[in-house]
């Protein structure tokens, strides 16, 4: 009898942890379908978990942000700690948008809400979603401390007891550039809590539990034992690397060093550049975030998010280095370095866990903001207006170990571009082109991922501020094992005027930016590709018959016999 | 339809499934139905035979067919197995890839070596014309007739047989796709074109292109298939009209088929909504759950107020593990419905967290379960359900195979049992709660997407392995309703009898509520209007023809649109505020609550014109009465109470109206077994459809 229980519970645990994962995904797609800013419905920016009474994490969706896979983590305990769990009501929502309470930089809004059943508190729901505008300089890395970086928001009551708190909605209106938006994302945060609270009260009713005790223990032991078993199957040792990047003005360095022990992954980003002037400094919260993120992809890709299975990956930076910027340092576009971690975490990876990690790509995305208004050189036309266009671009990927790197395709980030046409709507702008970049990929026995070529300008009579946000213009991604290094990033007018990969520009009015973003490194040497991938990458143009020539040896004759092939529509 | 409803009328519903090809014919008061294997390399031979059956068990000659509505797995296959068209892409300059470039992101996030699907199109069939218009359909850069012309000749060398036209905005403005048609239709008559503001002209030129170049891939296939069906049924002396299941539910004519084949996607499963929908109706039924569960896949579906719910978008041949994000867009009008892995032939396995998990990877008919005892060792839900003692080894599919629970049981211990410290029962259990949770999460999700709750749902249950798992998905839904109408086995081609003429014409035109234009309203509605009932039309000569006016909305600024339903009146008033007033008492009814002070836009619009279905007959009241003799009793397992029980076991065929029987209890039929937990009980109603319910006390 004794055993039938036991093992009745094991079933039911079974059953419990799964629909746990599917309560937070449903949170997670309700906030897709109510949100306004479009950082959060059309590309993905924004997670959503369920916790334990005491704050532990059970259950993360998985989204578009590995940015905030340990933020949310850390999350709640913060909001326990400040907000007291005595004062703790049903119908109470929280929020913050602090940079290290919260998931890095105040464009994160953070929203919890505690989840009450039979008058006591069981769990907790969090929230995040990117927001499009949180005031101050606007969403850029010119700001030179988080005072001018917008509204910060400490932990704090939204409602209480039900009761929205208009006096912070004043503040919060009277303080962004686009206060319905904000706003109407703060109730979409607030009703996708909403909503998963609800499915996990019907779970607990239906297996009849008192609170979240045992099924967190299940979900949380069954989760450490797996990650411990993956960590002590990796041979133990310590591996460094570094990384250069461009940074804003000056060049920055990252540097890591990685230990595999028994139990645990330490990852130390001591030697890193300190802190930097211009708002790309990266509190602990989001380093922890994409060192997790790369180890988890090579070491524990099929276990799902949770306190447990982050815990065994410890990582530390030095207090003051731009991995670890404290207040009020600005931090605005943390994730330009940070989504650079993981491929210098991969470069000390390879060395004890080799055949596993990619080359390296783009890393960063390629997202930049328009600002565009009437030409002030003539009279404005008819209908010309303002507005404010974002959009998020990737350029390639690196090279893995037996395939090759993915073209224009987001990594480490997980967002999603937004359709063209739908850009167009936004505002007077217009996307002349957007398409792969030939020859950006590195050779090499697998090819990096191809970039893009992105050129954009505004409709006649309008002119635009162009805040850049691109990275890899000097330092582009290296190939491992041999493989070439990707094409580096460039951006200028279409008159030949240069621009830089960061910061706020003007663009006059009849002129458009033209943009090649990075591709991915290669992966092993080029002469060992398999000759038919090199005539198939020739026939579909992903490279040119000068670099087939030069970098994979295929002859002048073979080079036009394929391309000749090719246009008449040949499969290769 | 009047036409056809007399009393000579003949009907044949035939739907070609991956195994099956049903085939069902419909005189005055009769119905007979036939199951035959698909025939890949000719699937209108299986349709002929099929014909041959059901046309000798009514005693009527094929020549006395008046009417065939065919719906086919055919346009779905033929994308998965990329069996298509030499096909080439003509669009914007600087836009060749976007087929390729999708959505920049990866659907699996933990995955280092990812693999996304290929493009329909390789980069080297895709061309490009300098031309550009901008959002608002004005001209930015003109399309020199000269450059596709010289374009025309580099496709001509290239010799295709079908060419997809795709230009960014030309939803607003087809000016330049026309001028290109116009040039290749002169310089290569024999080639087939497909454009984009034809087949979808809708904003977003991922799922535009896509849904064009499928389109143009599967036509030449599709039409030669179409046109040698056609054939085949005259040489039988069947001459009567033929007529093709669409994704949206309706139907529509052969030659419209033909040339938007594309619309044919996922006809079959549509057919099987309607027939929930038509069960639903005879019921008196405003909120259904219909549920398909058969070898490979189950389909989800909400229907209200005797409609199944449509959407615009919907994405095919997914190529990771079901995974959304993993196919290809598809931009029609569509019965929306989730379709999961979990099937009677999904397999199990221990992940590396010791989680049992199911399918989506399927053992098919072949090994099929390791049940079935020829060679499948790998265990699947069939395996679960038979060791559970839900099936009979000695009657499954009418007692025409006999299945083998010892090797269910070693499958079930070598793959799950002997990782997890589980007996075979045990591991039976675990299997059939993750797949039956899984569904039971799908239709959640689709819930919550759809804004509603499945507490006041009944659930209509078909397909094979569906009335397996009724009882226990209704336990985890909470719904307390489940019906099992007759001929479930064959309940799509039943389903295509019941639909009607049917198309829908959408544009994609944005407007803000304050800048609403009753002009340009009017006339778009009466252009549309005219488009889909010139289709009907062709189906249907003299029929009665009916409107739904339906505008999608959202708050400016909002990426998601909310379908709004117009009256007749409303459409053609063109009003503003009534739109408005539409709008925010449906927001409101989703989410909760309106969002105060912000403004409203209009983004698409849609007409779908119809012939109105024929009123449905409800079911006759019956009075409950005892159950009929058991044939037998075995053990049942009930994985609510976690217990082996014992349950009696009950021929359908023996329960006249109104018989009832409590749980634990199996009612068998030829074609699968109705398993009713301790919680449920059943009445046979007036129609002969089983009507499960949650069993008082």
């Amino acid at each position: 009898m004794a055993q039938t229980k036991a093992v009745l519970s094991k079933v039911a645990c079974q059953v419990m942890w799964n629909r746990l994962i599917s309560i937070v995904e449903e949170q997670a797609q309700a906030l897709v379908r109510t949100a306004f800013s479009t950082s959060v419905r059309e590309a993905g920016d924004l997670s959503a978990g369920v916790y334990d009474a005491g704050g532990a994490m059970l259950a993360q969706a998985v989204t578009g942000t590995p940015g905030h896979v340990n933020a949310m983590a850390d999350a709640v305990p913060h909001f326990i700690r400040t907000i007291g769990l005595a004062s703790m009501a049903e119908g109470d929502v929280y929020l913050t948008n602090d940079p290290w309470e919260g998931t890095g930089h105040m464009h994160d809004i953070t929203v919890v809400t505690p989840s009450f059943h039979r008058g006591a508190l069981i769990g907790f729901f969090a929230c995040t979603a990117h927001v499009v505008d949180i005031g101050g300089r606007g969403f850029g890395a010119d700001a030179q401390s988080i005072y001018e970086e917008g509204l910060h928001l400490p932990i704090m009551r939204f409602a209480d007891r039900g009761r929205v708190d208009q006096t912070l909605v004043s503040i919060i209106r009277a303080n962004v550039r686009e206060p319905d938006q904000l706003v109407g994302d703060l109730y979409a945060l607030a009703s996708c809590n909403e909503i998963g609270h609800r499915r996990l009260i019907g779970m607990v009713e239906e297996f009849a539990l008192v609170d979240l005790a045992e099924i967190a223990a299940f979900v949380l032991t069954s989760s450490r034992r797996a990650t411990l078993e993956r960590i002590n199957a990796l041979t133990p040792g310590v591996a460094e690397a570094a990384m250069r990047i461009d940074g804003y003005d000056r060049p920055i360095d990252l540097q890591v060093r990685l230990t595999v022990e028994r139990d645990r992954i330490l990852c130390d980003w001591a030697g890193t550049s300190g802190v930097d002037v211009k708002g790309i400094n990266v509190p602990l919260v989001y380093t922890k975030a994409y060192s997790c993120y790369a180890l988890k992809c090579a070491i524990a890709p099929d276990i799902p998010n949770n306190a447990a299975s982050l815990a065994p990956f410890e990582v530390m930076a030095p207090v003051h280095s731009i991995l670890n910027a404290v207040h009020p340092a600005p931090v605005a576009l943390r994730h330009v370095i940070g989504h650079m971690l993981p491929d210098t975490l991969y470069g000390a990876l390879d060395q004890l866990l080799p055949h596993t990690v990619p080359a390296e790509g783009a890393g960063c995305l390629c997202n930049f903001q328009l600002s565009l208004r009437p030409g002030s050189a003539t009279a404005p036309p008819p209908g010309a207006r303002r507005a404010e266009v974002l959009t998020f671009n990737s350029g390639g990927a690196g090279a893995r170990p037996t395939l090759d790197g993915l073209n224009a395709t987001a990594f480490p980030s997980g967002v999603m571009t937004m359709p063209v046409e739908a850009t167009e709507q936004v505002g007077p702008v217009i996307i002349w082109r957007k398409e792969l970049r030939p020859d950006s990929g590195g050779h090499g026995q697998y090819r990096g991922g191809l970039g893009q070529f992105m050129e954009v300008g505004a409709y006649a009579g309008h002119e635009f501020d162009f805040q850049a946000m691109f990275d890899r213009l000097h330092h582009p991604a290296r190939g491992r094992q041999g493989g070439g290094a990707g094409a580096a990033t460039t951006i200028a007018r279409d008159d030949g005027t240069v621009m830089k990969g960061k910061g706020k520009q003007f663009v006059p009015e009849g002129r458009r930016v033209c943009m090649a973003f990075p591709g991915g490194a290669g992966y092993g040497l080029a002469v060992a590709r398999d000759p038919a991938q090199v005539r198939r990458d020739l026939a579909l143009g992903y490279i040119s018959a000068a670099a087939a020539m030069r970098d994979y040896g295929l002859s002048a004759e073979d080079c036009a016999d394929v391309m000749r092939r090719a246009e008449l529509g040949e499969a290769f | 339809m009047t036409t056809i409803t007399g009393t000579l009328a003949a009907r044949i519903g035939a739907d070609i499934g991956g195994t099956f090809t049903d085939v069902v014919l419909e005189t005055a008061g009769a119905r007979h139905s036939a199951k035959v294997l698909t025939t890949p390399a000719a699937p209108e031979l299986a349709i002929i035979e099929g014909l041959h059956q059901v046309c000798a068990k009514a005693g009527i000659a094929p020549g006395a067919i008046t009417q065939i509505i065919h719906g086919t797995t055919l346009a779905t296959n033929a994308l998965i197995e990329r069996r298509g068209a030499r096909t080439a892409l003509i669009t914007t300059a600087g836009f060749r890839d976007v087929i390729e470039m999708r959505t920049e992101s990866r659907f699996e996030q933990y995955d280092l070596n990812l693999v996304p699907p290929d493009p329909l199109l390789p980069r080297n069939r895709r061309h490009v014309v300098a031309e550009r218009m901008d959002a608002q359909g004005r001209v930015l850069l003109p399309l020199e007739r000269a450059e596709v012309e010289a374009l025309a000749e580099t496709l001509r060398a290239a010799d295709y047989d079908s060419i997809a036209v795709g230009l960014l905005h030309s939803y607003v403005n087809d000016r330049h796709e026309r001028l290109i048609a116009e040039v290749l239709r002169d310089r290569l008559p024999g080639v087939m074109l497909s454009l984009s503001c034809e087949v979808s002209p809708q904003m977003r030129e991922y799922e535009r292109f896509n849904t064009t170049i499928a389109n143009a891939y599967i036509k030449p296939l599709m039409k030669s298939y179409l046109g040698r069906l056609k054939g085949q049924l005259a040489e039988q002396g069947t001459t009567c009209p033929v007529f093709l299941m669409h994704s949206g539910g309706g139907i529509i004519d052969l030659e419209t088929a033909a040339e938007f084949p594309v619309r044919l996607v996922e006809s079959g499963p549509a057919g099987g909504a309607v027939f929930a929908a038509e069960i639903a109706a005879r019921h008196g039924l405003d909120r259904v759950l219909s549920f398909d569960m058969g070898g490979t896949t189950a389909k989800i579906c909400l229907i209200r107020g005797g409609t199944p719910k449509t959407a615009r978008v919907f994405e095919v041949a997914r190529s990771y593990r079901f995974k959304k994000g993993s196919g290809m867009p598809i931009s029609i009008p569509v019965i929306d419905m989730v379709e999961i892995g979990a099937g009677g032939g999904s397999l199990a396995r221990v992940d590396g967290i010791g989680q049992i998990r199911v399918g989506p990877e399927s053992a098919g008919s072949e090994p099929g379960p390791a049940c079935y005892g020829r060679g499948g060792l790998r265990p699947a839900v069939t395996d679960a359900d038979l060791v559970l003692g839900k099936l009979d080894p000695a009657s499954f599919a009418g007692g025409s195979m006999v299945l083998h629970p010892e090797a269910a049981a070693a499958a079930l211990t070598a793959h799950l049992g002997d990782r997890l410290e589980m007996s075979a029962l045990e591991a039976a259990w675990g299997l059939a709660e993750v797949v039956d949770e899984n569904m039971a999460n799908a239709a959640r999700v689709h819930a919550v997407e759809n804004g509603e709750d499945l507490a006041g749902y009944t659930m209509i249950a078909f397909g094979g392995a569906a009335p397996l798992h009724a009882a226990r998905l209704c336990e985890k839904l909470g719904v307390a309703r489940c019906l099992i109408p007759e001929g479930a086995g064959v309940g799509s081609a039943i389903g295509f009898l019941r639909a009607p003429f049917s198309f829908e014409a959408n544009r994609s035109v944005f407007m803000r509520v304050s800048a609403f234009d009753p002009a340009l309203v009017q006339r778009l509605f009466a252009e549309m209007t005219d488009e889909a009932t010139r289709f009907v039309r062709s189906c249907d000569a003299t029929a009665a023809i009916e409107a739904d006016y339906k505008v999608y909305m959202r708050y400016a600024g909002q990426g998601w649109e909310i379908p709004v339903p117009l009256t007749p009146d409303q459409a053609q008033t063109a009003d503003a505020t009534a739109f408005l007033a539409r709008f925010e008492a449906d927001y409101a009814a989703l989410f909760g609550r309106t969002v105060q002070g912000m403004a409203a836009e209009i983004t698409v619009w849609s007409v779908n014109a119809r012939t109105p279905t024929d009123p449905v007959a409800p079911a006759p009241a019956v009075i409950r009465r005892g159950s009929p003799d058991r044939v037998g009793q075995r053990p049942l397992f009930d994985a609510g109470l976690g217990v082996l029980t014992t349950a009696g076991v009950f021929a359908r065929a023996s329960f006249a109206p109104g018989a009832s029987v409590q749980g634990p209890a199996l009612i068998t039929e030829d074609e699968t077994t109705i398993v009713l937990t301790n919680s449920r009980q059943a009445m046979r109603l007036g129609d002969g459809t089983i009507e499960m319910t949650k069993a008082e006390g």
